[in-house]
Order: C-alpha cells, then structure tokens, then sequence
C-alpha cells in the first residue's frame, strides 16, 4: 500500500524535509503491509470496541471551581500580548 | 545492605524503628544516582535540593502513629517517568518538543505519592512520548541496561526500570499502553504493574493513547508494588474513565498461596519464533506453580496473533489526536521538533484516520479489538489469571533494531493485547537468559490486581531471582 507522505504530513501539520519524506514512505508502507493482516478476520457483525469501561455520559455539576490563572496558562508561552497567547495572523485584510 | 537497596517494606520498618532517617535513606540514593546515572541516563532530572527538603520535613513528623499510618509512603524515595506532570519541575515527555516545559500542577497520582510521604528524587528518562520498547527513543539518549551495558533495558519506561533496579531509588511511576512498564521490568528483573484501565487515574499524565493508557509502577518486590497501588488507585473527578471501584488493601491476600488456583497456559504464546530459552524458564515457573498447588488449564486465545497489527492501528490513530495540540502556540516548541518515531506514529494514525481510509483500517480494528476482548472473557471463565513470556526474546543490543521500525514494533506481540482488552497485567522476573533478564506477566480479569499480586508473591517467595543485583553496582 503505498501511502502518499507529503499530503499526511500536511493533514498532520508536520513539517518534513525531502529525505525524510522518502524514508518514510518506505517504512511506513511495510508498517500498513503488516497491519493489513487484519484483512484475515471474519468481522462481519462484530459491533466495534473503542472503550472498555462500559462507561458513558460522565458528568459533574455545572460549577465553576478554581483553575489555572491567567499568569500560570501564560507561564511557558513564546509569544503573547496583553495577557492572550499571539499567532500570526490568519485573516488579512 | 546499603538504604538505597531496600524496599518499600523494609525502609518504611527501619524509618519507624528509627534505624535511619529519611535524610540518610534520600542521600543513599542521590550519592547512587550521581555514581552510576553518568553511565546509565535514566535520569532527565535530578531534583536532590527539592528532595532533601521533603526528607527532612518527613523526618521532622515524628515516624509513628497516625502521622505514619496515614502516610503509607512517608519518607521513601520515589523517580517519577518523565510523562507525569510535576508542578515547577520540567516535565519534558523526553521530547525536545517539551524540553524546557514546566507545568503549573501536578498529576493527580503525583499529588497522591506526596500526600502519603514520598520524597521525588527526580524525572525518568523514557522512550518519547511513550514511543518505543527499548529506551532507543529518547531526545535525551538511550538508558543503558545495568544488567549488560550493550544492551536495552526495555521501554517506553526505560528510566523507571533502570532506576529501580540499580537502587537509585526505592520505587519509580511508569505507563503502560502497550507493554511499557511490564517489558522494562522483565528487562531489568523487577517487578512491573499495569493496573486495569480506569484504576488509577490519568489525569496530569501526558496522554499518549487515551483508550490503551494505564498509569503503572516498578518496584523490587511484589509486596511493594500493592503497597504503590495502595497509594495511587482509586477514583478522581478529573478522570472520567475510572469506573467506581473501591481500593481494597492490595496487601491482605497477599500470602494466601495459591492452591486451588487455575491458571491458564495460552498456547498462541508459546509458538515458533519464541527463544527457546525463554519458553523453557516460562515453563519452569509453570512447573513452580504446579509444585505450589495451582492447576495448569491449556487455553486458546485464538486471535492473539491479531492483537498487534490491531493495536499498530488503533495506537497510533489516538497518539496522532493526542498529539495534536503540541503546535508551539500554548506551550513546548513548534512540530518540526517531533523526533522520528513520533512522526511516524502521528502519520500512521493520520492516515488510517483519514477519509476513505477510516473503514478498511480503524473500524476494523476496533471490531477486531471485540472478538479479542471476547477470548479473554471465555478465558477467565475456565481459569483465575493467564501466564505468558513477557517478550518473545530475551533483551537485545542497543542499535540492533532502532533502524527497523517494525521489527521493533514486534516485540510488543505479547503486552498489547492487556491494553486493547483493559485487563491488569503483572511482569515477575522469571530468570536469566546469557545473563540478561526474562519476565513473565500474570493476566487476570478487569480489577483483579490483588489475585496477580498474591499469585506473583506465591512465586516471587520460592525463589531467588529478586534477590540478585546487577554486576556493575559491586
């Protein structure tokens, strides 16, 4: 299965140089080689796990209670303005 | 013997006897981490003025009464894995990404280690973000294993073995999401927990897969890994994956034996491609337990060759979601400091997640990840608990597989499927193979650690291996 790495990276948002992309390519195609195996299981009316708490719908009351300060969620910030984490800009104008 | 070399048990009695202090005990373990950690970097982070602080605080509460029973761990020295966030203290992920990061609180299992007494002597080295079997991983360098330098100790909880097991601390904190605290722990001949899922919370803890992860602990003994369990299980508002169970008290049972006892010998972990040797010590503790009283059921868990490839899929889905908001913009530094194997893992998940791929891959696996849950629900209808290797293999040469993802991958066959099922796992060394470690895990149903730790004790107790120490340390 070959797996186009350039556009993954880009969903993933992960910068990559042109060696790496190869590299990748190669290692992660023997990966989805190996995990097709899966191919072999009769699933056919196997409901799907994805928890295995039998858990649902945890909820607590809806009070606030203390948390984080501004100056502590700022505390390992690079860039910030007037108490707010800066970006760059998305929408010019 | 030296104070760093006792366990939890045995320093709790002579801190209450006034044999010591905790000061002397904590000292025993920095002057132990300053001689050998040089060669072996299981620390990150030493914190010796933070800890001699705390030992000296202990010391001051007078080591009796109330003040001891209601602090199970007061005054033992403790290394925490790198994953668990310490308020003030760097917590790195050991990943460049978080290299200078310094949470503002700590994890709910941390704040519980401190409420009962422990004194932290420092952060632990791991593979990256949990990703690794072998310590190879790490932004930081390799962790060596104390037993034979060449070689691994096991990962992702690398320092947490190491450490453990060359008394640089009494006990340490790992996670377990497919093998990484029971694979370190077979490794370095100590004793590795992974509690059920939901038994002890997550919160604080650098997520890296949220439906696998377990928040685990190595230790010398068994006796002291209930007496951790004691201190970190239990229910927290800020994890909703924890179902309500009680605590019980992990050490009552504990000496009971284990006549009577059904244990399962699941032949899909026994087959071809297992060292020999390491078949032949699995099947010498079965023998041990037979002489012990239990009885040996033979059982099939037919989809057990399955449980990796499946977890190869659902693993790396929910460590690429996971490990989305490290964009530089709140905290950490920007994605191009990802090491290796974290990009591969977040662009594998990437992948099966993404449209058109998501059936054929993820939803199979997840339907996969039923009918394995399923064998081991009939299983633990015929017998108490499950005994498997650890590790196909004995440990291997460091840069033997760090250019071979999937060979490396392959030494997770026999951990993963705890996590896919949620099922408490203990790792019990079992013997040596060319002087290198070998461990068996004891499986049993969703919140059974106290039956794993009685049948790990009935074991543990009949032989010598928890007694040996690594060479280097003479």
């Amino acid at each position: 299965m070959k797996i186009d790495v350039k556009h993954i990276a880009k969903l993933a948002n992960l910068p990559l140089e042109k060696d790496e992309e190869k590299k990748f390519e190669k290692q992660l195609s023997e990966i989805l080689s190996y995990v097709e195996k899966l191919r072999e299981v009769d699933t056919r009316n196997v409901e799907t796990t994805s928890q295995v708490t039998g858990l649902e719908n945890v909820t607590r009351e809806d009070k606030a209670t203390p948390s984080l300060t501004q100056k502590e969620a700022l505390s390992d910030v690079k860039s910030q303005h007037n108490g707010f984490f800066k970006v760059k800009a998305i929408l010019t104008e | 013997m030296k104070l760093n070399e006792l366990t939890i048990k045995l320093a709790r009695e002579g801190l209450k006897t006034k044999k010591f202090s905790s000061v002397e005990l904590t000292k025993a373990c920095l002057e132990q981490i300053k001689k050998h950690n040089p060669s072996l970097n299981a620390f990150i982070t030493v914190t010796e003025k933070d800890a001699l602080e705390q030992a000296k605080k202990t010391d001051s509460l007078a080591f009796q009464g109330e003040a001891l029973e209601a602090k199970p761990l007061l005054g033992i020295p403790i290394a925490l894995k790198d994953l668990f966030s310490t308020k003030g203290i760097k917590t790195t992920a050991a990943s460049n990404a978080l290299k200078d990061y310094i949470p503002e609180y700590d994890a709910t299992v941390v704040n519980k280690l401190k409420d009962s007494g422990a004194v932290i002597v420092g952060k632990l080295n791991h593979d990256a973000w949990g990703h690794g079997a072998s310590g190879e991983n790490s932004d930081f360098g390799p962790t060596k294993n104390p037993w034979n330098k060449d070689y691994v100790p096991g990962g992702s909880s690398s320092g947490s073995a190491v450490s453990v097991a060359s008394d640089m601390c009494i006990a340490s904190t790992g996670t377990d999401t497919g093998g990484s605290s029971r694979l370190p722990a077979a490794f370095c001949n100590v004793v590795g927990l992974k509690p059920t899922y939901g038994r002890v919370s997550r919160y604080g803890v650098v997520s890296m897969a949220s439906s696998l992860d377990s928040i685990g602990h190595l230790t010398k003994t068994v006796e002291d890994s209930a007496l951790m369990l004691n201190v970190t299980a239990g229910q927290d508002l800020d994890d909703a994956t924890m179902p309500n169970q009680e605590v019980p008290d992990y050490t009552k049972n504990l000496k009971n034996g284990i006549k009577g006892l059904r244990i399962g010998k699941p032949k899909e972990y026994f087959i071809q491609g297992v060292d020999s040797q390491v078949k032949q010590l699995t099947d010498a503790a079965f023998k041990k337990y037979e002489a012990l009283g239990a009885e040996i059921v033979d059982i099939s868990l037919p989809h057990t060759e399955y449980a990796n490839p499946c977890y190869y899929i659902i693993q790396p889905a929910e460590v690429s979601s996971n490990l989305a908001r490290y964009d530089g913009i709140r905290y950490g530094s920007n994605r191009s400091n990802f090491g290796e194997e974290a990009k591969r893992r977040i662009m594998l998940g990437t992948y099966t997640l993404s449209a058109g791929y998501y059936d054929a891959y993820y939803k199979k696996a997840m339907q996969v990840r039923t009918l394995i849950k399923q064998d081991f629900d009939e299983a633990f209808n015929k017998v108490d608990a499950i005994i498997t290797p650890v590790s196909p293999t004995p440990p291997w040469k460091l840069g033997e597989k760090i250019n071979d993802p999937l060979e490396m991958y392959l030494s997770d066959i026999f951990t993963v499927t705890a996590n896919l099922v949620g099922i408490p796992g203990l790792s019990v060394p079992i013997g040596f193979v060319n002087k290198l470690p070998v461990g068996m895990q004891i499986l049993g149903p969703q919140f059974s650690e106290a039956k794993l730790f009685q049948i790990g004790y009935a074991y543990e107790q009949s032989t010598e291996w928890h007694k040996r120490k690594p060479e280097m340390l003479k």
